[in-house]
């Protein structure tokens, strides 16, 4: 286990190097793009309390969704349950019932998740909409000029090399240790593959199924329904996706803690990240 | 010692991070109950809009549906039922005294009988609504072309709106009547699939769906296709009507483009 000074970046063990590990391209684009999240997962959350239920297909097929959740008042007051198809489990205080300044209330996601935190659908929607233009904005221009300056090339697409060692890196990771010194001036398999499938697959995925959501974009795009199997089930996959990032955040913030997380953070606002100097054992 | 000082500073800078995020998050409800921040923020309409109207221009159709799409009962949202005296009295005679107004900026105003709405060309679509909270329903609509009723009003240079004035009253009983409207803009109001619907699945349309006119703007959201219609003017500009955003719910806060 990494000691407290390791997670601090406190007392490296031996001598160091400092190393230029993050662009400021790089920099600039992370910390938008993580500002952006937050406010696209949390006022997702309350334009999803507006009807808190997702469906497969073109239409809701009211009676048969295929997630829910839903309030309901029996003789021990109100009690709140999320349906995953028929399958019921009782959430009451978290999901589709929780207290909202103290008084149990029918809401799907708990107030202290949603942006604003009161119900109301319309400021919501305010800011989504505005932090999703944001964030497109902001992915577009980091993936040209990843592409455009080799970044991806050199630092994000996996190598044969990195391929052939996933399996020990995932172990290593499991094990919850780390490269070291020289391997630790790049990323590992794991981190590219991560950070490719985010960048290349999950922000272009929540951002088109986002988009077949408006009846406007479906006139001018109906390849995005064809697509996506329907606006019902598009808005399914957006919900995934919102979760699969809120996943990676979660990884990604444990990662950071456990690999140096001074240093991690330090390196993504300065660009300069220490090392372990292993060239003179 | 280097150390502690590195180490303070350390816990100063992590500290302002705690704060700033929770403040950030608290501060974001705060800040949405600023008239300014929601004024910003709904610039963004106005991208939105330009994107949009860049990618599906004014004749991009919606997607239309077969007959099996069609859901048994389509869901109403918002008035159920007028319920006025006036509103009843047409119910209980089948609406053979309603009458659609044109007015405003048009050369020739008209007042139009159902039956006179329904001996002009129709169109029939089977479409899907998309209601801001976010479910669908499948429908089909028959009425008359919006711009064949506007281009037998003759509309004036000047109007950029069509306002469609509705019967439900959206105050609270007793308060100062608040009737819901909407408004879209000529682009919008002219698209081929913009009708004035008088019929749903083949039967006269409901109370609940908004009887005995509603609206139908496929590209657009649900709180866009008013109900109950009795009015339809032509204007300039939205400020002089109700709260002046240009419809119920715009004054209540939501955006006046529901392409999204």
């Amino acid at each position: 286990m990494p000691s407290w000074q390791r997670i601090f970046g406190l007392a490296p063990p031996g001598p160091v190097i400092v190393v230029r590990r993050h662009a400021v391209v790089t920099r600039i684009a992370h910390w938008v793009n993580a500002v952006c999240l937050l406010v696209l997962l949390m006022s997702g959350l309350q334009i999803f309390n507006a009807h808190p239920a997702l469906y497969l297909g073109e239409a809701s097929e009211f009676t048969r969704p295929v997630l829910a959740m839903t309030a309901w008042e029996g003789p021990d007051g109100l009690k709140g349950y999320t349906w995953i198809g028929q399958h019921r489990i009782n959430t009451t205080g978290l999901l589709g019932v929780s207290n909202v300044e103290g008084v149990a209330t029918p809401r799907g996601f708990p107030a202290w998740a949603t942006l604003p935190a009161p119900q109301w659908l319309a400021m919501g929607r305010l800011w989504h909409f505005a932090a999703a233009w944001l964030f497109a904005v902001n992915g577009l221009l980091f993936a040209l000029w990843a592409v455009w300056r080799g970044h991806l090339r050199r630092d994000l697409l996996p190598t044969r090399r990195d391929l052939k060692a996933l399996p020990h890196t995932v172990i290593e990771h499991l094990k919850l240790r780390f490269p070291k010194g020289d391997a630790a001036r790049r990323y590992n398999s794991l981190q590219k593959l991560s950070y490719l499938i985010v960048i290349f697959g999950l922000g272009p995925l929540v951002l088109a199924t986002g988009l077949t959501m408006s009846p406007t974009m479906d006139a001018a795009f109906p390849q995005l329904l064809w697509l996506f199997g329907g606006r019902q089930t598009a808005r399914t996959i957006h919900f995934l996706c919102a979760f699969s990032f809120f996943g990676f955040f979660l990884v990604h913030i444990v990662m950071v803690v456990l690999s140096g997380a001074w240093n991690n953070l330090k390196s993504m606002i300065t660009g300069r990240y220490v090392i372990e100097d292993n060239h003179g054992d | 010692m280097a150390t502690d000082r590195a180490l303070a500073r350390r816990r100063f800078l992590a500290r302002i991070g705690a704060a700033g995020t929770l403040l950030t998050l608290s501060g974001c409800t705060k800040l949405s109950q600023k008239p300014w921040v929601a004024n910003l923020l709904g610039e963004v309409e106005k991208l939105t809009l330009r994107a949009q109207r860049l990618f599906a221009g004014s004749h991009a159709l919606a997607p239309e549906y077969a007959e099996a799409d069609i859901a048994p009962d389509f869901r109403a949202n918002g008035t159920q039922d007028p319920a006025s005296d006036a509103y009843s009295a047409h119910v209980a005679n089948g609406f053979a005294d309603w009458r659609i107004t044109v007015s405003g900026l048009v050369e020739h105003p008209l007042s139009l009988s159902l039956a006179a709405l329904k001996a002009l060309p129709s169109r029939t679509q089977i479409t899907r609504h998309d209601c801001v909270e976010g479910w669908s329903c499948i429908g089909k609509w028959t009425g008359v072309p919006l711009a064949t009723v506007l281009a037998a009003a003759k509309v004036r240079p000047q109007a950029r709106y069509v306002v469609f004035h509705c019967a439900d009253n959206m105050a609270a009983a007793g308060d100062v009547p608040q009737f819901y409207y909407e408004s879209l803009d000529l682009l919008e109001a002219t698209h081929p699939q913009t009708i004035l619907a008088y019929e749903l699945n083949g039967a006269p349309l409901p109370v609940k769906n908004g009887a005995p006119v509603r609206l139908r703007a496929e590209r657009q959201l649900g709180y866009k296709m008013a109900k109950y219609i009795n009015g339809i003017e032509l204007v300039t500009d939205l400020s002089g009507i109700a709260g002046g955003r240009g419809g119920y719910w715009e004054d209540q806060g939501y955006s006046w483009y529901a392409g999204i």
